[in-house]
């Protein structure tokens, strides 16, 4: 019985979301007594899949197979659960991403599992209960689920839990297999385009965000948020508005009805604070508003706020960020 | 075709939520329910085919207690043909998916539709789960859905781009932004909605494979420090001094 966790590689990197997911599955498995292994999808490096274990991982399964580079629901699925069998996981863990929720929920069923997703913290086991505690209601709560299934798989919100390095320990990575067959692949996509992202920063992904609404006036204005961003390593983001009018790609769209971010830095320019937008960033650890209107509701769910000009202060903030050095 | 769009019954999004004294439930009290966002976009976008199709129906389906039938009547004069109400409360996504996964079956629907997920529980994991029951494939979360004859053409989101996927009718498909324009009932609608067929039936399958133990609010935040415009810069040495983010 062993932690299986899956990490989701892209060109060769892990992402940040699946060094999170390794480090929780990892402390979930010493909770347990047992160790954690790794399933790794996507584009991966044999070098990358070794150093997960500074996040905890003592095995690493991989398939080659190169239809498995990009997301097919199918054939992930099939992969995980016969990687699970061989394992006998009792635990999975995955990241809380388009990848995971798609692959977790179909394995839930496979496997005859419990699932649980956003989960927020790393499990209680007292009393011989298995209880997690996950965000609801859109980031406006957190409700503790026990779950019951003798399996359990969990899918961990991004940004929740820190990412381990115990510098030097290495993973052994080991090929698999897992019998794919052509109809496993019936979802494969038959083009695959990614976006053309300012800075090589995912939103989903960013611990910082720089994020505009329609106090921005128009999009020939945005380069005072990327080039904010960009000073600060920061993602681009936006409110809703803005991208039902096409100032910005829908990808940025957060809230209620958006993504939900929950990086260590969110600053909203020119965004008045509606709760459906506040659904979507109010877990962000800190958050920074800056409005011309001192009445705008975001000021009282922020911890610095600035009452002026985005035009005025943008440009003195990025000036302020590149003397920092 | 036949489409079935599922559509969950939630607070609406300017909802305060508050819990029961014992934070073991939701406190429905004064709460105004509404069809859940995403699901319009499911909802319209069956419409829409089936009108480019020239014929079909489109069916709406809710796991609920009898108190959803105003959202149920909504999405009737929005469109659908007809509506099943599977009597029960909704316990959990594993309870909602098999109620789906019998009734899909037995209907024999081509596509269902979902919406990406369910503003109250956040579980984004109906669609996988009943794909999996019907042994069908998923499309989880789609921005864009095109048919032609049986085949669907999708772009489903990844993070950081998007696929561009054909599967074959039937499959599930989860629908967001910016896939269509979700309609609003016109008076005609809301008339012919009220003798619409709106079938009742009982809950199918086992319990629920998770509970909640207890809900908690998010910790208030201690209040804002403002920083003087003219004197910007000093936000980023608090960021980088005080509070560690940069
Ligand atoms: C069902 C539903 C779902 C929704 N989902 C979402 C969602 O997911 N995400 C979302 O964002 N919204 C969502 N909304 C919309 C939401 O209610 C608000 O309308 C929206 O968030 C407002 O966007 P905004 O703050 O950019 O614009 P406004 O509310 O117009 O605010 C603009 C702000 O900019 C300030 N401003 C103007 N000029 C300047 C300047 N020069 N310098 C500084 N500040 C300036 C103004 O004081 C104002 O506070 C949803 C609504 C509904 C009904
Ligand atoms: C009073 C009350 C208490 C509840 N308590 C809980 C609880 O404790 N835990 C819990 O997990 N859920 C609870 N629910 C049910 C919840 O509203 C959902 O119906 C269900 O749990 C699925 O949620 P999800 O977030 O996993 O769905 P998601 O996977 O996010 O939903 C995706 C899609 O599935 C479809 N769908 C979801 N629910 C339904 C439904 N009921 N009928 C038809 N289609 C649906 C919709 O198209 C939705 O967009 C409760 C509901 C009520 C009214």
């Amino acid at each position: 019985m062993s932690v299986l966790v899956v990490v989701e590689c892209d060109k060769g990197e892990v992402k940040k979301s699946s060094l999170e997911v390794a480090s929780y599955g990892a402390q979930v498995a010493q909770m347990l007594g047992t160790t954690a292994t790794a399933v790794a999808v996507g584009e991966a490096t044999e070098a990358n899949l070794a150093a997960l274990g500074e996040q905890g991982i003592t095995k690493v399964l991989f398939d080659a197979e190169p239809r498995l580079k990009d997301f097919v629901n199918g054939a992930y699925t099939k992969l995980i659960a016969a990687a699970a069998d061989k394992e006998q996981a009792k635990v999975i863990v995955l990241a809380n991403s388009n990848v995971g929720a798609s692959v977790g929920s179909r394995l839930a069923v496979r496997l005859k599992a419990s699932l649980a997703t956003n989960v927020v913290e790393l499990p209680k086991t007292d009393g011989g209960q298995f209880t997690v505690k996950r965000g609801a209601f859109s980031g406006k709560a957190f409700a503790d689920v026990t779950l019951s299934g003798d399996r359990k798989i969990i899918a961990v919100k991004k940004n929740s839990i820190e990412a381990q390095h115990n510098g030097g320990q290495t993973a052994q990575v080991e090929p698999f297999t897992a019998q794919l067959s052509d109809a496993d692949f019936a979802d494969a996509p038959k083009q695959v385009i990614m976006q053309d992202q300012a800075g090589g920063i995912l939103l989903p992904e960013a611990d910082k965000v720089v994020s505009g609404g329609r106090g921005m006036k128009g999009p020939e204005n945005w380069h005072l948020i990327e080039d904010l961003a960009k000073a600060l390593g920061a993602a681009t983001a936006c409110s809703k508005p803005v991208s039902d009018v096409d100032w910005r790609p829908h990808h940025e769209h957060v809230g209620q009805t958006g993504i939900t971010v929950s990086p260590n830095l969110y600053i909203a320019c020119g965004i008045s604070g509606a709760i459906q937008h506040l659904a979507g960033v109010n877990s962000s650890k800190v958050i920074v508003v800056i409005n011309k209107d001192p009445e705008a509701p975001f000021f009282k769910a922020a911890d610095y706020g600035i009452v002026g000009d985005v035009f005025e202060v943008l440009p003195k903030l990025t000036q302020a960020v590149k003397e920092l050095g | 075709m036949k489409f079935l769009v599922c559509i969950s019954n939630v607070p609406d999004t300017t909802t305060k939520i508050t819990f029961t004294p014992d934070n073991k439930e939701f406190n429905k009290a004064g709460v105004q329910f509404v069809i859940n966002p995403w699901d319009e976009y499911a909802l319209t976008r069956a419409i829409e085919l089936k009108e480019a199709q020239g014929s079909g129906t489109v069916t709406v389906l809710n796991v609920g207690e009898a108190d959803t039938e105003p959202n149920i009547r909504k999405a009737l004069a929005i469109g659908a043909d007809d509506a099943i109400r599977v009597n029960a409360a909704p316990k959990d996504a594993w309870f909602v998916a098999q109620q789906i996964a019998h009734y899909a079956k037995e209907g024999g629907y081509d596509v269902i539709l979902m919406g990406k997920e369910s503003i109250d529980y956040n579980g984004f994991q109906v669609h996988g789960m009943v794909g999996e029951l019907l042994g069908i494939p998923t499309v989880a979360p789609a921005m864009k859905l095109d048919m032609s004859g049986n085949t669907a053409t999708l772009e489903r989101e990844i993070e950081g781009g998007k696929e561009i996927v054909e599967v074959a009718a039937p499959f599930v498909a989860s629908c967001q932004q910016p896939m269509c324009e979700p309609r609003i009932p016109n008076m005609r609608g809301i008339m012919t909605a009220r003798t619409k067929p709106l079938k009742v039936v009982e809950a199918v399958g086992e319990g629920a494979a998770t509970a909640v133990a207890e809900y908690q609010l998010p910790p208030k935040k201690q209040g804002v420090k403002l920083i003087d415009a003219a004197n910007a810069g000093e936000l980023i040495k608090l960021l980088r001094n005080e509070a560690k983010v940069i």
